[in-house]
């Protein structure tokens, strides 16, 4: 996926100045810098839960510029959306559903698979992250780290071309981050899922990512592999948010 | 020398504090102190009752009038349940429909939803229902024959409506509020999956919706209960007359019109209190979803209460108490009614 000089105003704040991006398949990028930098905007910009200002963004072949809303828009936007699946930071699991259904629920109304169909792929996605035992629950019984991988479950149902993953673990208690990030893991080394995360878990990074980016007041600073990044910064002011964070 | 704390600080001169009864006062007191404050209250209220019935006992009173009568006071209770539940159902849908549109990006939408809230919350609800019963038929003097004749409605009908019509601008709020109550974070977690908007709504928002807007709307009810006593008033026939309507045409022929009124009065008041009843049970079951710690041990077979907001972690999540926010003010006239909400 690309992203090609991508602009987002809020009001008159300037969020992101310029972003240009690309992402290959099976590549797993994370993105990390302080809070306000901008790299929340950017990844709800590449679905389009944040419209640009200006800018392009193409998902799997399908290309959509920022700035204009129109009806078919709308359309071009859920396209987009289908192709791309987002685990949020406060998980956002829908409390009236259990678990399973809430796994189904997209692939049912949204693509119309059939209901057995959708209830064994959701079984298996479920046996994936380690909650089939789960699968009758509401999530409110669920702890965090369990609602967030039947999240990453829901998203999956949809069988996207890349994953997006805003802060999936900074809402967790700490021993619950494990269980989370070992599911994502398993997502780029069993499945070569392509991902874009932000967060702050370094050391998932290093063992995951490809890529790191670092994002500094609304452009990327730097980039590179986690060696890289981690070992042979260039700019003063990644080396500053390093020392905080390691 | 030592200074004491406040020492050489002007102090305003403390009051002594008076010293505690003793002997008989403290008796009473303590007396006092343990009856029961509801009882002491069920006291009040026995006393009041007394001192109405005395008050009236002295004048021309005829109990035994209220006796013949009561069954034919009593029995417009069905009508003004039925009034109710079908005005309520009315209301409902334009309630949902109005919402819809406060929060639409449409301008038709948004505009007609803004026109009729205003209107119907902004006049009088008497004033509403002479309109639909009176006002109507002289539009439809505009058509010919037979069209004009869809125009002329029975006062029960023209009541019905009109009561659906201004209940429905009142709970547009309630039901706007009730939307916008559901985190916003289901609504992106929906659209992150490729939902449009009626299945957004459909699936995801209004169940979680229903939930908040249900106790607000059972209150609804029970004022409208009340206000269907307006109904009679544009002058329906004896067999869908309501408890005031038939203490209205009894008492004037009988003159006994403080006894038929005060039936009639009665009739309501059980009637709300009734349902009041029923509807602060509601609301506990309702709360019980919001509150952390009521949750059944797993496997139970109790309904699970679901919590809108709690599935999701972070700060406030997992148990937050769901408040409604503020209905906007969206112009001119008065949100709330004097029409006894």
């Amino acid at each position: 996926m690309k992203v090609e000089n991508l602009y987002k105003y809020f009001g008159s704040l300037e969020v992101l100045k310029g972003i240009d991006m690309e992402v290959g398949k099976g590549e797993v990028v994370v993105i990390f810098g302080r809070s306000g930098s901008g790299k929340s905007t950017l990844l709800r910009c590449v679905n389009f839960l944040e419209d640009p200002t200006a800018g392009t963004i193409e998902v799997a072949g399908l290309r959509l510029e920022g700035g204009h809303r129109g009806h078919q828009k709308r359309e071009q936007i859920r396209q987009v959306r289908l192709r791309a699946g987002m685990v949020f930071q406060q998980f956002n699991l829908f409390p009236q559903y259990t678990t399973l259904e809430n796994v189904m629920l997209a692939p049912v109304e949204v693509k119309g698979v059939p209901k057995a169909d959708a209830r064994s792929i959701g079984m298996d996605l479920l046996t994936k992250v380690g909650l089939a035992d789960k699968a009758d629950e509401h999530p409110i019984r669920l702890s965090g780290g369990q609602q967030q991988r039947v999240a990453i479950a829901r998203a999956l149902a949809m069988e996207p071309e890349v994953m997006l993953f805003d802060e999936p673990t900074s809402a967790l208690d700490p021993e619950l981050i494990g269980e989370v990030l070992s599911v994502m893991k398993s997502l780029s080394t069993d499945l070569h899922m392509t991902m874009i995360v932000v967060t702050h878990e370094m050391g998932f990074a290093r063992e995951v990512a490809h890529r790191m980016m670092f994002f500094n007041d609304g452009v990327i600073l730097e980039q590179g592999t986690p060696d890289e990044m981690i070992n042979h910064t260039k700019y003063p002011e990644t080396k500053k948010f390093f020392e905080a964070v390691l | 020398m030592k200074t004491e704390p406040g020492a050489g600080v002007d102090r305003p001169s403390a009051a002594v504090p008076a010293p505690p009864p003793h002997g008989l006062a403290r008796q009473v007191e303590d007396f006092n102190a343990r009856i029961p404050f509801t009882l002491k209250v069920g006291l009040v209220w026995l006393a009041i009752a007394v001192l109405i019935v005395l008050g009236f006992s002295q004048g021309d009173f005829d109990v035994q009038w209220m006796r013949d009568h009561l069954w034919r006071i009593t029995k417009g209770v069905w009508v003004t349940i039925f009034f109710s539940v079908i005005a309520i159902t009315m209301a409902v849908i334009l309630a949902l429909v109005g919402a819809l549109g406060r929060l639409s990006k449409n301008s038709i939408a948004y505009g007609v939803s803004g026109f009729y809230t205003s209107f119907f919350r902004g006049t009088p609800l008497i004033v509403q229902l002479f309109l639909w019963y009176l006002a109507l038929p002289q539009i439809g003097a505009a058509f010919r024959p037979p069209i004009n004749e869809y125009f002329i409605w029975t006062a029960q009908v023209a009541g019905v409506v009109g009561i659906a019509f201004n209940y429905g601008a009142y709970m547009t709020e309630i039901f706007r509020a009730g939307i916008q109550a559901v985190p916003h974070g289901q609504t992106e977690a929906a659209e992150a999956l490729g939902m449009t908007y009626r299945q957004r709504m459909r699936k995801v928002v209004l169940p979680q919706a229903i939930r908040i807007i249900i106790p607000p709307t059972g209150n609804e009810f029970i004022a409208m209960m009340k206000d269907t006593a307006l109904i009679g008033l544009l002058g329906t026939t004896l067999f869908w007359a309501d408890p005031f309507r038939v203490a209205q045409l009894d008492g004037k022929s009988d003159f006994r019109n403080l006894e038929a009124l005060i039936m009639a009065a009665l009739v309501y008041w059980a009637l709300t209190a009734v349902f009041s009843f029923f509807q602060r049970r509601l609301e506990n079951r309702m709360s019980k979803g919001y509150v952390r710690g009521v949750q059944k041990p797993a496997g139970s077979k109790a309904g699970i209460r679901y919590m809108p907001g709690s599935a999701g972690g972070g700060p406030g999540g997992g148990g937050m108490m769901v408040e409604m926010p503020e209905p906007d003010d969206d112009g001119p006239g008065p949100e709330t009614g004097g029409q006894g909400h």
